[in-house]
């Protein structure tokens, strides 16, 4: 049985102390009006250089003819260069454009890490119940840690959840599509808004949430009783319930990646989004799994689990890494081919003004756990694991940074206290209810009837 | 005395032939081969070969193969006959590279994995209508055989071998071009 240490506790708390603080800034310091918006960027000289550089980038790709159904209001990035050049005559529109921008960023920030903490849960669920409906021999040993991470799963996805309602109450301006105003004058989102409408939004967020706490609640308590049991009825309930789950998970998980991260930027879309959002959340929540592993085991816990454990963890690190850059490059190869100017303009942004993130977060997703993963012996070392594995996590982090901030601040983004702040506090949370949730039952499932081949289990 | 002398000792399964292989080793004698109908995991580490190198080969394959299609696509495609292919006309290799990134990828793993196939061939001293080394059919089918060196005991080997589960054990003598 683990026991939650009051330093651990104190750690976490910190953390979230800190990180609440970060974001209070964030907050605080946003602009009330155009003035002040006005008088934040011409201070930072960022916003000036960017919006220039943009402008060209983007005059001929963008004519007038865009004007008609895309808005230039709240949309950030690529129709900015519409903007640009009508600010002879519209110099409000423009100061109201940046207002926006700026005021999302602490919302932006507190819906990046809200956002990701939830992923790497919901993708150690997956794994989990893949684990289950596979009936696998080597991962039972593994199980009360993944069932301890799927624990922040519900609190997590309820904090996405209420930043979905707050901004359907417009007390931010995140998703467009949400202001009336601007699908009045989008010709795109108009045709959308069968699907894109604030109650079925957040009607099917209620949906995927409570299948996938329900999925979860139920698994962990046959799992539990599993210890109990003489027989394996619950172990074959779980197995059954995974199966089931992994079917409703999958298209859940890509509605949701549509509604919660592309529908930022509503005028763009990619068929293999939700699959793209996947690769990302599995091999986070495969890392979070490995790094606490290792942590539970360099403090004397999880006796049953040796090296083969931790190789074969970190073999799905390598392996879902490669995967994620597999669809990530299908996606960008077909778009930055076709060159159609309402696809690439998701890319040009993302290069021109994201640029250090953008690319830096393929070294981080790929290059580097390639080749430090490569070599199966270090793979059984945990120091390279837990190095691959921060750098993954943090690559992942960058990842959603990169899908969610530059259609929700443009080029007004920055790494700074708000963005630090929400990862901290929702760091701080995570470790929080998940080492909680680890330490409410044994750490070792001893009824699972596989968990003789997880013991022996050596590659 | 006579190091050609060896002995054969057929198993009929894996389990037994892996325990056999880790006793005869305890015991001090060598064993110069293992004939087995298919890959048997943790034999090799049984047997204390030393670790292959051929993935460190197939790294250095997959460089070179990802060199040469980088130099290869510069030349085909921007330096001797730029070809306007949707639009993207760069004359520059870095902003047509997304283009070449499949080929990248796929020179990387045809000389990965062909010039390891033929890196084993060589170090297994293998090539087209060589004679079968192999000294029983029965270790293509569904046998297992053991061959130890003979070092004047053959008494102690014998009933070694017997108690490990051998179902047959023969004296050999090695021919000298068998080497």
């Amino acid at each position: 049985m683990y026991y939650f240490t009051n330093k651990l506790k104190t750690f976490s708390i910190s953390l979230m102390v800190v990180g609440f603080l970060g974001l209070t800034y964030g907050f605080l310091t946003a602009p009330d009006n155009v003035e002040e918006a006005a008088m934040m960027t011409a201070d930072a000289h960022h916003g000036e250089s960017h919006g220039e550089g943009q402008g060209e980038g983007h005059g001929d790709t963008h004519t007038d003819h865009d004007k008609e159904y895309i808005s230039d209001f709240h949309e950030a990035g690529h129709n900015e260069s519409a903007s640009a050049q009508g600010a002879e005559h519209g110099g409000d529109h423009q100061g109201e454009h940046l207002l926006h921008q700026l005021q999302n960023k602490p919302w932006a920030a507190l819906y990046v890490a809200a956002f990701f903490f939830m992923m790497i849960a919901l993708g150690t669920l997956a794994f989990y119940a893949i684990n289950r409906a596979a009936q696998a021999g080597w991962s039972p040993a593994l199980y009360r840690v993944m069932e301890g991470i799927t624990g922040y799963l519900l609190p997590g996805a309820l904090i996405v959840f209420v930043i979905l309602v707050l901004s359907g109450m417009h007390l931010n301006h995140l998703f467009i599509w949400m202001d009336p105003e601007v699908v009045a004058h989008d010709k795109l989102i108009r045709g959308k808004v069968g699907f894109l409408n604030v109650p079925g939004f957040l009607f099917r967020a209620l949906i995927y949430i409570g299948g996938w706490a329900t999925y979860r609640y139920f698994s962990r308590k046959f799992s539990l009783a599993q210890d109990q049991a003489n027989d394996i009825s619950n172990h074959k309930k779980n197995f059954r319930i995974s199966a089931g789950f992994l079917v409703f998970f999958i298209v859940t998980e890509s509605m949701m990646s549509w509604d919660w991260v592309m529908s930022i930027d509503p005028h763009w879309f990619s068929t293999l989004f939700g699959w793209y959002v996947f690769a990302s959340m599995f091999v986070s929540g495969v890392t979070a799994i490995a790094l606490i592993t290792i942590y539970l085991k360099s403090k004397g816990y999880l006796e049953k689990v040796n090296d083969s454990h931790i190789h074969d963890l970190g073999k799905f690190m390598f392996g879902i890494s490669v995967f994620w850059t597999y669809l990530w490059f299908s996606q960008f190869m077909l778009i930055w081919y076709s060159n159609i100017p309402e696809e690439v303009t998701y890319f040009i942004t993302r290069i021109e003004d994201y640029n250090l993130p953008f690319f830096g977060m393929l070294v981080m997703n790929f290059i580097f756990p390639l080749l430090i993963l490569m070599n199966s012996d270090y793979k059984r070392i945990n120091y390279f694991i837990v190095m691959a594995g921060i750098v993954i996590l943090l690559g992942h982090y960058i990842d959603v940074f990169n899908m969610i901030m530059p259609s929700a601040v443009g080029d007004q983004w920055f790494i700074g206290l708000a963005e630090i702040g929400g990862f901290l506090f929702f760091l701080g949370l995570f470790i929080f209810i998940v080492f909680k949730e680890i330490s409410k039952a044994p750490l070792h499932a001893a009824g699972d009837p596989f968990m003789g081949e997880s013991e022996r289990f050596h590659y | 005395m006579n190091s050609n002398q060896v002995i054969h000792a057929l198993y009929d399964d894996d389990d037994v032939l892996l325990s056999a292989v880790k006793l005869i080793r305890e015991k001090k004698h060598h064993i110069e081969e293992v004939y087995t109908p298919f890959p048997i995991h943790g034999l090799d580490k049984a047997l204390g070969l030393d670790e292959t190198r051929i993935s460190i080969m197939a790294f250095i394959y997959g460089c070179i193969g990802f060199l040469v299609s980088i130099l290869m696509m510069n030349y085909i495609m921007i330096e001797d006959w730029p070809q306007n292919i949707g639009g993207k006309p760069s004359f520059s290799y870095l902003e047509n590279m997304p283009a070449f990134v499949p080929i990248m990828f796929e020179m990387t793993v045809f000389f990965a994995a062909h010039l390891m196939v033929i890196t084993f061939y060589l170090r297994s001293k293998l090539w087209p209508f060589k004679q079968a080394e192999n000294p029983n059919p029965l270790t293509t089918d569904d046998k297992f055989l053991v061959e130890i060196e003979l070092h004047n005991d053959e008494k102690e080997l014998k009933s070694l071998l017997k108690k490990t589960g051998a179902i047959d054990i023969k004296n050999v003598e090695k021919k000298e071009d068998d080497e």
